[in-house]
């Protein structure tokens, strides 16, 4: 076959020059992502002892490291259910068009930017022993003495709260906005109550929605660092795995052990993913009838 | 701003019975927000408030008011360097980002050929990923060729989440351009780099510059990958507040306090112009266009 003949056939598959403009993202992604990725990888299995296996063995069998994975799934997994839980009624019934919409979407990009390092200096002034809620507590004579909200679980768990629920609440707006409003005028004139025309119609066509909110949140709320330090009980509570990725490298310099960890931390991620994604698969996946 | 906008919502609805009903669960959510808001301005405040203080200790506000805390801040963590640091990583990230971002972009949006759903899920991975799994490789390899620990690593580091972000939030800028345009260039006789620079460009600045103020807010708040390859010449603001956080009780709290309204305020005058440009209900709508 002759050159021009060979570019043309490519070209009918889609393949031509302009697929050059691709190059360097494509590079890129792989220097700087992939290449990392499998030299991490490969690290892992060359611990300094144990054999090739010997880093993911030391952190298994240690409770210290292993129950890392549990501290994080039970910090990440009910803050990512209630942000999404919590941003389905406020959602619905903010959907229409009311004055003040605007603002309110603005306000609550606001907690999105703070970053978790602010959220955590500002929970630790607020919800501290002599912060301001601890006096509204106690002045309200609710309690006696200060309710301990920082320096635990409860820290963190606030800490995610607030960066985490502005995004669900966000996301799921704009789902249901995405929902062809007269479907459920259609079920009112049939008969349909409100709780039916919410369950059989709203939800049903939400919940694909929901499902990859809750898997962003979630994501969110699996990678909590600097706030799991800083509000935190680093040592205790809510040693959660990324700590223990960042100890084992940066502390022990360990870089085998730290980079099983990230591994074992990715890993874990990808499964309740891939377990919401795959319960997705079996919803309905057609067009909402909306914008789009 | 509450009351007014329930009895519009009420008044539009056909039956009045059923507006009666449902007023306590609209109370119930519009309390939620409120009691929201409430915390997340008390979190704000109060670290505004003690960053002002004289001294606070067990009492709603402090003794007295004083500016010297942010004077304090400013010469003990040598807040200009770190600043003019923090401005330079963050342009580079996102004239690097959009350079390589924006033609790759393109190519995914208009073009279909073998492997582009592969490609399209790479780009979507580091999004997907949290920062510290693949943070710790990437650190690791960095510190290999020596790039980690300088200027040139972290840029470097904070690219790799800023390619893809910059490739999925222009998708739908490049999506909304029609193709006949660029055929129509192209019979009189204008190459691809014209079509780039005269047609698509000019066209494009919208999406662009919505992509560069996301990436720019990113990335002054990106923590974890700073965090990991950043030397002492090389901190940005969001982890120089961090080191000042965690090593805590060597300062005042209130410098510390003064430093954080200073990440606020830089964080804050980044999004008012975000939101100049860009309608977050919009921007969050677009997360649905990507695959799983």
């Amino acid at each position: 076959m002759s050159r021009p003949a060979l570019t043309h056939r490519l070209a009918e598959r889609g393949i031509d020059r302009q697929i050059l403009l691709l190059v360097p993202a494509a590079v890129f992604v792989l220097v700087l992502f992939v290449y990392p990725f499998c030299y991490g990888l490969g690290l892992s299995f060359q611990p300094e002892r144990g054999g090739p296996l010997g880093a993911y063995r030391a952190f298994f069998t240690d409770p210290y490291e292993r129950n890392t994975i549990w501290t994080t799934l039970k910090l990440s997994l009910p803050v990512a259910l209630l942000n999404v839980g919590v941003s389905v009624p406020i959602a619905y019934r903010m959907r229409g068009r009311f004055r003040g919409k605007r603002l309110l979407t603005t306000l609550l990009v606001v907690p999105i930017t703070l970053g978790t390092v602010l959220t955590a200096q500002g929970l630790l002034n607020f919800l501290g022993p002599a912060g301001w809620f601890n006096r509204i507590l106690i002045g309200a004579g609710l309690t006696d003495a200060p309710v301990r909200l920082t320096n635990n679980y409860w820290g963190v768990f606030f800490s995610l709260l607030i960066t985490g629920f502005p995004f669900a609440f966000l996301l799921v707006l704009s789902y249901l906005s995405g929902i062809d409003p007269t479907l459920e005028r259609a079920a009112a004139t049939l008969g349909a109550s409100r709780t039916q025309r919410f369950r059989r119609i709203t939800l049903p066509l939400l919940a694909p929605g929901l499902a990859t909110t809750f898997c962003l949140t979630f994501v969110l709320a699996f990678s909590v660092f600097p706030s799991a330090v800083l509000v935190g009980d680093p040592a205790g509570e809510t040693r959660v795995i990324s700590i223990a990725a960042w100890h084992a490298g940066y502390e022990q310099y360990d870089y085998a052990k730290a980079s099983a960890i990230a591994i074992v931390m990715g890993l874990v991620e990808l499964v309740v993913i891939a377990i919401t994604l795959g319960w997705r698969a079996t919803l309905f996946t057609g067009s909402t009838g909306g914008k789009g | 701003m509450t009351a007014p906008t329930i009895a519009r919502t009420t008044a539009t609805r056909p039956r009045p019975v059923r507006a009666i009903r449902a007023r306590p669960a609209a109370w119930l959510v519009w309390g939620l927000v409120i009691f929201f808001f409430v915390n997340l301005a008390g979190v704000i405040g109060s670290v505004v408030v003690s960053s002002f203080g004289e001294r606070w200790f067990d009492t709603w506000l402090p003794q007295g008011w004083t500016g010297r805390w942010y004077g304090e801040a400013w010469r003990d963590f040598g807040l200009l360097p770190v600043l003019v640091t923090t401005v330079e990583v963050s342009l580079s990230v996102v004239a690097i980002s959009v350079l390589v971002g924006v033609p790759a972009s393109y190519v995914l949006a208009r073009r279909s050929f073998p492997g582009r759903r592969l490609l399209y899920l790479l780009f979507l991975l580091p999004i997907l990923m949290p920062p510290i799994t693949y943070g710790i490789p990437l650190a690791t390899v960095l510190y290999k060729y020596g790039f980690a620990g300088h200027f040139s690593g972290v840029v470097l580091a904070n690219l790799v989440p800023s390619v893809p972000f910059v490739i999925l939030t222009m998708t739908p800028f490049i999506e909304q351009i029609d193709p006949a345009i660029e055929r129509a260039a192209r019979m009189c006789g204008a190459g691809t780099g014209r079509i780039f620079t005269r047609i698509l460009a000019p066209l494009l600045v919208p999406g662009m510059l919505a992509a560069s103020i996301l990436v720019l807010v990113r990335t002054v708040g990106m923590f974890e990958l700073t965090f990991l390859t950043a030397g002492p010449d090389s901190t940005t603001l969001v982890v120089a507040l961090y080191n000042s956080m965690s090593a805590a009780g060597i300062r005042a709290q209130q410098s510390v306090d003064a430093m954080a309204v200073i990440y606020t305020g830089t964080m804050l005058v980044l999004l008012v112009l975000a939101l100049r440009v860009v309608n977050p209900t919009q921007l969050v709508a677009r997360v649905k266009e990507e695959p799983e």
